[in-house]
């Protein structure tokens, strides 16, 4: 059963990553993404690792990929980007060789069986949580008990956070011509 | 002390811990007050007497006393303790410091009346912001656990940021907010990596365990120095202490001037407060590893914020490197991290609130619709167009540079006795030749006031136009005035209150 699961995740996630890099559309990319991470997501749970999981959907998949389309639409969906054009002398050879380097860093170590060349111990292996509790309830177990002000304190803060951000990008109630100069005329 | 995380069975129900309300009733009210203010102010619209906001802004500042007041006695006959799962503590100092949030609040919310109504962006948005900024150097004051200082710190200068930013229509104002925005996230990062490495040697974030582990473990690796160097960068950088001080003069200059008057009291305080409880309370056991590095910042800051305001046209820039100059003076008595040095630094917050917020109210009346103008010529010959507020400038400009009879000479005077005491003699001799400098520069600002000399040739002739005082500025200049002359003469009640407002010892 685990070996259906990660297969199947396995070929959603590299399904994606092949969608980010190959599709023409900026926003088709950023959606492949989205396939990229919750494949990820399902390995975690897979795993055990609940919170891990729900954590990769909601900051990576929702928080982050979100901000990417925003800013995409920000910039026009509709311009077709001339991928023949490099911006930095030299940028594609160099994302080639980062990105062989990176994954042998990651092979090498499996291929010769040194884990301590990626950790530094010999071994990282332990169970996800421990005791019988799940690790959820120990999360929100701290969030109630021990850290219970400053999980309402981040609350006042994104309250605060939403506030400046309306009152900074609202326009001016009743604009004042004379006020205005030439150049901040829309 | 601290309750370890109880382990909950499955199917039992959280035991959740006990919320002391009055604990954090400063900065509760502070925040609820600014919200009811927000909803109101969406109901009413513009259907409301004059005054009314900034009026309700004070009613909340003044609401807020009552909790604080009520802890001091608790203090006093109790003493301090942690409440709230240890995640904030009660005591004299957080006390103190909330007294100073509160009376930055009072005048500021007077002074920002006027000006609201002088641009033309009426509305309860800037109080409101103002109120949310102030709880958040509440919580910073109070703070048990270096998650809830950078909570408080970022609830501070997020509100900050916008308030900087509040002019849209001015250009300076923006370029305040996008640099300060920027530079204060850049800053915030620092602090979180320095809560990181803390975190890392120690296994704690909250500041009673971190000092238990501390005084029974010696650490000998760099990490927690890092730590130690990166909050002070991150805080720091809130207080303007060189060299983290590059923001200051453009968002001082920048901001609209109530809101600089706010920042310049307000951050300060909060700043220095999370400092002080930080590195005095806990980190007390490694004060020979912090010392040296605060001693620098004390002398960088001292020397260049008095040497550059001396060549300073604009009396907003002026004030912000002075601004720098008294960060130094603070440092001065943080340096030595006693009793005695703690007390300084805490009525030099307290009386520089009441001179800095005032020195701007002024700043805010004479620069004139849209603060275009706060040059120097700007104010030449303002007592003979008016008299009482060239006057009362003159004695914020005194107790500024420290003249004995003003709350400014006696800041000075403990900061720096203070450091003599602890044997900083380099010190204390460093921060009184920075005082001889800037007395340069407040006194120059003086003269122009008085002496209106006959315009130079291709000078432009003295500015005549009528200067409005606004009621609530009239009343903020009066109760700033007031405390920097009652205190200058009657030092010892205000003293007395920092001597006693003590960190909790951990």
């Amino acid at each position: 059963m685990d070996w259906v699961v990660f297969v199947i995740s396995a070929i959603a996630v590299l399904a994606g990553a092949l969608g980010v890099v190959t599709s023409r559309n900026p926003v088709h990319a950023a959606l492949s993404l989205v396939l990229t991470l919750f494949g990820i997501a399902v390995m975690f749970v897979e795993q055990q690792a609940n919170f891990l999981a729900v954590v990769q959907v909601i900051v990576y998949a929702g928080a982050i990929v979100v901000l990417f389309l925003f800013v995409i639409m920000l910039l026009g969906v509709d311009q077709a980007e001339d991928l023949e054009v490099e911006p930095l002398v030299g940028q594609r050879p160099a994302a080639v060789g980062v990105g062989v380097a990176g994954l042998a860093a990651l092979l090498l170590p499996i291929a010769f069986g040194k884990w301590q060349w990626l950790s530094g111990q010999a071994s990282v292996a332990g169970p996800a949580h421990s005791g019988t509790e799940p690790n959820v309830n120990r999360l929100a177990n701290a969030l109630f008990t021990r850290y219970l002000l400053p999980f309402e304190a981040t609350s006042v803060l994104l309250v605060i956070a939403v506030i400046g951000a309306v009152v900074l990008a609202r326009r001016p109630l009743h604009t004042e011509r004379q006020g205005l100069t030439a150049r901040e005329e829309p | 002390m601290i309750a370890a995380v109880a382990q909950v069975q499955p199917g039992q129900p959280l035991q959740l811990p006990h919320v002391d309300w009055v604990t954090i009733g400063p900065a509760g009210i502070f925040f609820v007050g600014g919200l009811a203010m927000l909803l109101a102010g969406v109901f009413l619209r513009r259907r409301v007497p004059r005054g009314l906001w900034s009026g309700t802004t004070v009613v909340i500042a003044v609401l807020a006393l009552w909790p604080a007041f009520h802890l001091w006695h608790q203090i006093a006959s109790g003493g301090a303790r942690t409440a709230i799962a240890d995640a904030v503590v009660v005591d004299g100092f957080s006390i103190f410091i909330d007294v100073v949030i509160i009376s930055a609040v009072v005048m500021a919310a007077l002074l920002t009346d006027g000006y609201l109504r002088r641009e033309n962006l009426e509305g309860t948005e800037f109080y409101v912001l103002m109120l949310f900024s102030a709880s958040g150097g509440m919580l910073m004051a109070s703070a048990n656990d270096l998650i809830v200082v950078f909570l408080g710190l970022e609830i501070l200068s997020i509100a900050l940021y916008t308030l900087a930013g509040f002019q849209q229509r001015r250009e300076g104002s923006q370029e305040a907010a996008i640099k300060y925005f920027v530079l204060g996230a850049f800053s915030s990062a620092f602090f979180l990596y320095g809560i990181a490495l803390v975190y890392g040697s120690t296994g704690s974030t909250n500041l009673g365990v971190i000092a238990d582990f501390l005084r029974t473990n010696s650490l000998t690796n760099g990490l927690l120095l890092g730590g130690f160097a990166l909050l002070i960068v991150g805080l720091g950088f809130k207080v303007a202490a060189v060299p983290f001080h590059m923001w200051t003069p453009d968002v001082y200059q920048g901001s609209p001037t109530p809101a600089t008057a706010f920042m310049a009291a307000v951050a300060k305080a909060a700043g220095f407060a999370a400092l002080l409880r930080l590195f005095v309370s806990t980190f007390n056991t490694y004060r020979l590893d912090w010392q040296p590095i605060v001693w620098a910042l004390a002398v960088l800051s001292l020397l260049v914020g008095s040497v550059l305001a001396v060549v300073q046209t604009d009396v907003k820039r002026m004030l912000a490197y002075s601004s720098i100059a008294h960060a130094g003076y603070v440092l001065v008595g943080f340096q030595t991290a006693s009793n005695r040095g703690v007390a300084g630094a805490l009525f030099y917050l307290f009386a520089y609130a009441f001179m800095i917020v005032g020195s701007f109210a002024v700043v805010t009346l004479v620069s004139g619709r849209g603060d275009t103008d706060a040059s120097l010529d700007a104010f030449r010959g303002l007592s003979s167009r008016r008299p009482a507020l060239a006057f009362v400038f003159t004695i914020f400009l005194l107790a500024q540079t420290g003249v004995p009879l003003t709350s400014g000479f006696l800041a000075k005077f403990y900061v720096i006795s203070a450091a003599v005491e602890a044997h900083s003699y380099a010190l204390a001799i460093i921060a009184m030749i920075a005082a001889v400098i800037a007395a340069f520069f407040y006194l120059r600002l003086i003269v122009v006031m008085y002496m209106a000399a006959p315009a130079a040739e291709g000078e432009e002739a003295a500015p005549t136009a009528r200067i409005p005082i606004a009621v609530g500025a009239g009343m903020s200049l009066t109760i700033a005035v007031g405390f920097t002359l009652v205190v200058g003469f009657l030092p010892a009640s205000v003293f007395d209150f920092a001597r006693h407002a003590t960190l909790l010892k951990l």
